[in-house]
C-alpha cells in the first residue's frame, strides 16, 4: 500500500468523527420526551394514509440504467484522458469511436422515447 | 507485515458483509452490506497498489450499480416490506453454480499462471505479490490508457467492450421501458 | 537535525510544516501517521467551521439581493453572530426519531452524506505544496467518493418511513446520478489538456487558464455543479412547496444540521474545484512561486489568498443564481440534461480530443488557447442554431406566438405533437 493512500485510509476512519460530535451532543443537551403523536411521520396536517413505502415508476430506473452505461464509459475514458499526451492519432480516432457508440445509445434512448418523463 | 494485517482486516469485513447479504431477510439491509461488502473490495484494491481500480469500484458498484439494486427493490411492490425468506428451494443448485464458478477462475489463474504471468517474463507463485517497478505503479493509470488503444495492445476488446455497452443499453430499455401500446 | 527557530519559521511561512517536521522527527512511520492525522483534523475542522461563516454570507447576500437587510440583531450590526445562535439552538432540539423508521438507514445517512463531502478535500490544492494527498487519479477520485453520498440521500428517504421523504430521494438520486454524466464529461477535457488526472498537475498545466480554453467544458462544468450540490434552479432535492424539504423532511435536531452542512461543504468544494480546473487554483502571474530573501517562500502564503479569492469569487456566482433564478420543474431539470447537456458534452470531449492531436507540438500554449477557443465557440455557436431552429418549428406546429411565457399545459401540448409528428418525419 502506497504513502497516497494511507492519507485517504486515515482521513476515511477519522471523518466519522466530525459528524458524530454534534450528533452525539445534540443527543445529550437535547430534552427526551418522546410522546406518540410527536413521532408520527409528517403528512400535510393529516394522518399518515396507507404504506409509506409506495411503488415508483419505472422511469427513475431507466434514468439509472443509462447513468450506469456512462459510469462504466467513464472508467474507460479517464486512463486514455491521462494518457493523452503519448496517444497516437489513431488511439484518438478509437477513442472518439468509442464515445460514438456509447452516443448511439443515448440516441436510440432518445428515440425510443425512454427518456421521456411521463 | 502492516500490509498484511490491513489485508486480513479488510478481507474479513468485506467477507461478513458478503454473509450479511445472503441471511439478511431485509432486502434492503442486504444493499446495504453488498455495498459495504464493495467498499472492502475498493479496499483490496488499495492495498494492491490499483488506486483507480479502488475508485472506479467505488463510482461503478456503489455509485451506480448499488443505486439500481435499490431502485430495483423499491419497484418491486412484493418485496418491499416483507421480509422473504433467506433460503428457497434453489439453495442446492446456487451452491453448486458458486463452487464451479470459484473452480472455474482458481483453474483459469492456477493454470495460465506460467503462460500469462503477472509481470512478464516471471513466473509467479499464486501466494505473493508480485514486485513492480516503482515507475510502473506511478504511471499505470496513463500505461493502462494507452494500451486501451493501442493497435498491439487492447483497441480491439476496448471497442467490443463500448458494443457490449451499447447493446446493453438498448437490452434494457427493450425490457423496463413498457411498450407503445401498453402506455395508451 | 536539531530544531532550528529560524528554519521552522521559514517553514510556517512556506506552509510547508509538515515537510519540515519529518526531516525533523526523521522518516519514521509514527511521524508519518500522526502528521496524516493532524492534516485530516485540520481539513475537517476548517470545512466545518467555514460552514458557520458561509450560512451567515449567504443570508447576507441573497438578502442585499431581494433588496433585505437579513440578519441583523445576533452579534452587532451585521448579524455575525446568527449562525452561531442557529447551530446552539439545533443543538438543544429533541432527537426524535420517527415511528417506524428502519433505525440503520435513518441513523446511517447523516453520517455518510457528511463523510463524504469531507473527504473530497483530501485533493483539494490550496496552496503549492499544500493539499491532502496528490493522488494520481486526483479527479477521479473526487468523482468517485462523491457518486457515494448519492446513497446516503436513498438511505434517508428510505429510512425515514414517509412518502414526501422517499418521492424526495427519488427525485434527487434521478437527478444526481444524471447530471453526473455531463460533469464526467465536462471533467474529462480539462484532464485530457492537462495530460494527467491529478489536481496540482492539472493546477500546473494551466498557463492559460482552462476557463478561456475550454470555456464550453466550464459552462457544462459549473451547470452540473450546481445540480450536483441541489441547488437553485435545481433545488428539487428540498422543493419546499411541493415535497416539504424533500429527503431530509423527517430529520430534526443536529441530524437534519448534518445534511445542512453538508450541502454547503459541497457547495464550497465544487466552487474551490472549479478555481483548481478551471481558474489555475492558486496560480496567479508566477506571484505564487516568490521567495524573498534566503528561502522565505512568502508565494506558497500568497499562492493560499489567490486561491480563497478565486474559491469565494465562484461561490458567489453561486449565490448570486439562487438569488436570481427560479426553480425548474422536474422533466424540465432531466430533458435539459439528457437532451442537452450530455450531447453538446460528448461532441464536445471528442472535437477538443481530436483538435488538440492536430495541433503542432511547436505551437506556444497561448495559440494551442486559441485553437481550442475557437472550436468552442463554434460548438457553441452551432448548438444555439439548432436550439433555434428546434424552437422555431415548435412554435410553427402549435402556432403559438413567442414561446417565452409558456404554460405547463401548453408545454405538455408540445411534447404531444413532438410525439405525434417525428414518427411522419422519420418515414
Amino acid at each position: 500500500m502506497s504513502q497516497d493512500w494511507q492519507f485517504v485510509a486515515l482521513f476515511l476512519i477519522l471523518s466519522p468523527i466530525f459528524p458524530a460530535a454534534p450528533v452525539i451532543l445534540n443527543h445529550l443537551l437535547g430534552p427526551k420526551k418522546p410522546n406518540p403523536i410527536k413521532q408520527q411521520t409528517y403528512e400535510c396536517g393529516i394522518e399518515t394514509v396507507g404504506s409509506s413505502w409506495v411503488q415508483f415508476k419505472v422511469q427513475y430506473y431507466v434514468y439509472a440504467l443509462v447513468f450506469v452505461i456512462f459510469d462504466v464509459e467513464a472508467v474507460f475514458l479517464f486512463p486514455i484522458a491521462a494518457a493523452y499526451g503519448q496517444l497516437t492519432l489513431f488511439g484518438v480516432f478509437a477513442a472518439a469511436l468509442f464515445i460514438f457508440l456509447l452516443a448511439d445509445g443515448l440516441a436510440y434512448a432518445w428515440g425510443r422515447g425512454a427518456l421521456e418523463w411521463i | 507485515m502492516v500490509e498484511q494485517i490491513v489485508f486480513l482486516i479488510i478481507s474479513a469485513f468485506t467477507l461478513t458483509m458478503a454473509v450479511i447479504v445472503v441471511t439478511k431477510r431485509n432486502l434492503f439491509h442486504a444493499a446495504l452490506a453488498l455495498m459495504a461488502s464493495f467498499l472492502g473490495v475498493a479496499g483490496l484494491y488499495v492495498t494492491l497498489d490499483a488506486g483507480f481500480l479502488a475508485a472506479a469500484q467505488l463510482l461503478v458498484y456503489i455509485g451506480a450499480i448499488s443505486i439500481l439494486v435499490i431502485f430495483a427493490i423499491m419497484m418491486t411492490r412484493r418485496l418491499m416490506q416483507t421480509s422473504e425468506p433467506a433460503f428457497n428451494t434453489q439453495a442446492g443448485f446456487a451452491l453448486l453454480t458458486a463452487v464451479i464458478g470459484f473452480g472455474v477462475v482458481f483453474w483459469v489463474f492456477y493454470v495460465f499462471r506460467n503462460i500469462w504471468p503477472l509481470v512478464p517474463d516471471t513466473a509467479v507463485p499464486l501466494a505473493s505479490k508480485p514486485v513492480v517497478p516503482q515507475e510502473v505503479l506511478q504511471n499505470s493509470v496513463a500505461l493502462m490508457g494507452r494500451a486501451f488503444v493501442n493497435p498491439a495492445g487492447y483497441v480491439l476488446p476496448f471497442e467490443i467492450a463500448s458494443v457490449l455497452l451499447l447493446a446493453a443499453l438498448v437490452g434494457a430499455i427493450i425490457v423496463a421501458w413498457p411498450k407503445a401500446e401498453d402506455k395508451a | 537535525m536539531s530544531f532550528n527557530l529560524n528554519e521552522f519559521l521559514k517553514s510556517l511561512v512556506s506552509l510547508t510544516v509538515s515537510d519540515y517536521l519529518r526531516q525533523l522527527w526523521g522518516d519514521q512511520l509514527w511521524v508519518g501517521l500522526v502528521l496524516d492525522i493532524l492534516g485530516v483534523v485540520i481539513i475537517s475542522t476548517f470545512c466545518l467551521l467555514i460552514v458557520i461563516f458561509l450560512i451567515w454570507l449567504e443570508r447576507k447576500v441573497i438578502a442585499r439581493i431581494q433588496q433585505r437587510i437579513g440578519p441583523n440583531r445576533v452579534g452587532g450590526r451585521y448579524g455575525l453572530l446568527q449562525t452561531v445562535a442557529d447551530v446552539i439552538k439545533l443543538l438543544i432540539k429533541e432527537d426524535i426519531t420517527p415511528m417506524g423508521a428502519d433505525r440503520v438507514a435513518y441513523w446511517l445517512a447523516p453520517f455518510l452524506i457528511v463523510m463524504a463531502a469531507l473527504i473530497v478535500w483530501a485533493i483539494m490544492p490550496f496552496a503549492p505544496g499544500v493539499i491532502g494527498v496528490d493522488l494520481n487519479i486526483g479527479v477521479f477520485f473526487f468523482l468517485a467518493i462523491s457518486s457515494v453520498s448519492v446513497v446516503s440521500l436513498l438511505l434517508a428517504g428510505w429510512g425515514s418511513n414517509n412518502k414526501y421523504a422517499l418521492l424526495g430521494a427519488f427525485r434527487s438520486v434521478a437527478q444526481l446520478v444524471s447530471y453526473e454524466v455531463p460533469m464526467i464529461l465536462a471533467l474529462l477535457v480539462p484532464i485530457l489538456l492537462a495530460r494527467s488526472m491529478s489536481t496540482v498537475s492539472i493546477v500546473a498545466a494551466q498557463t492559460v487558464p482552462f476557463l478561456l480554453v475550454v470555456p464550453l467544458a466550464a459552462l457544462i462544468f459549473f451547470i452540473s455543479s450546481l445540480a450536483e450540490t441541489g441547488r437553485t434552479p435545481f433545488d428539487l432535492l428540498e422543493a419546499e412547496s411541493e415535497i416539504v424539504a424533500g429527503f431530509h423532511v423527517e430529520y430534526g435536531g443536529m441530524k437534519f444540521g448534518m445534511f445542512f452542512l453538508a450541502e454547503f461543504v459541497n457547495t464550497l468544494f465544487m466552487s474551490g474545484f472549479f478555481a483548481t480546473v478551471f481558474l489555475g487554483g492558486y496560480r496567479f502571474f508566477g506571484l505564487e512561486n516568490l521567495v524573498i530573501g534566503d528561502g522565505w517562500a512568502v508565494g506558497n502564503l500568497i499562492g493560499l489568498v489567490v486561491f480563497f479569492v478565486k474559491m469565494f469569487a465562484v461561490y458567489f456566482v453561486y449565490i448570486w443564481i439562487r438569488g436570481t433564478l427560479p426553480r425548474v420543474r422536474v422533466d424540465q431539470i432531466l430533458n435539459y440534461n439528457w437532451k442537452f447537456l450530455v450531447p453538446v458534452s460528448l461532441v464536445l470531449v471528442m472535437v477538443t480530443a481530436v483538435l488538440d492531436k492536430f495541433i503542432p507540438e511547436s505551437f506556444s500554449a497561448y495559440a494551442r488557447a486559441g485553437a481550442h477557443l475557437t472550436a468552442n465557440v463554434l460548438i457553441a455557436l452551432v448548438t444555439i442554431e439548432i436550439l433555434r431552429a428546434y424552437a422555431r418549428r415548435q412554435r410553427r406546429l402549435t402556432g403559438g406566438d413567442s414561446g417565452l411565457a409558456v404554460t405547463a399545459a401548453e408545454d405538455h401540448a408540445h411534447q404531444e405533437t413532438a410525439v405525434h409528428h417525428e414518427p411522419a418525419a422519420a418515414h
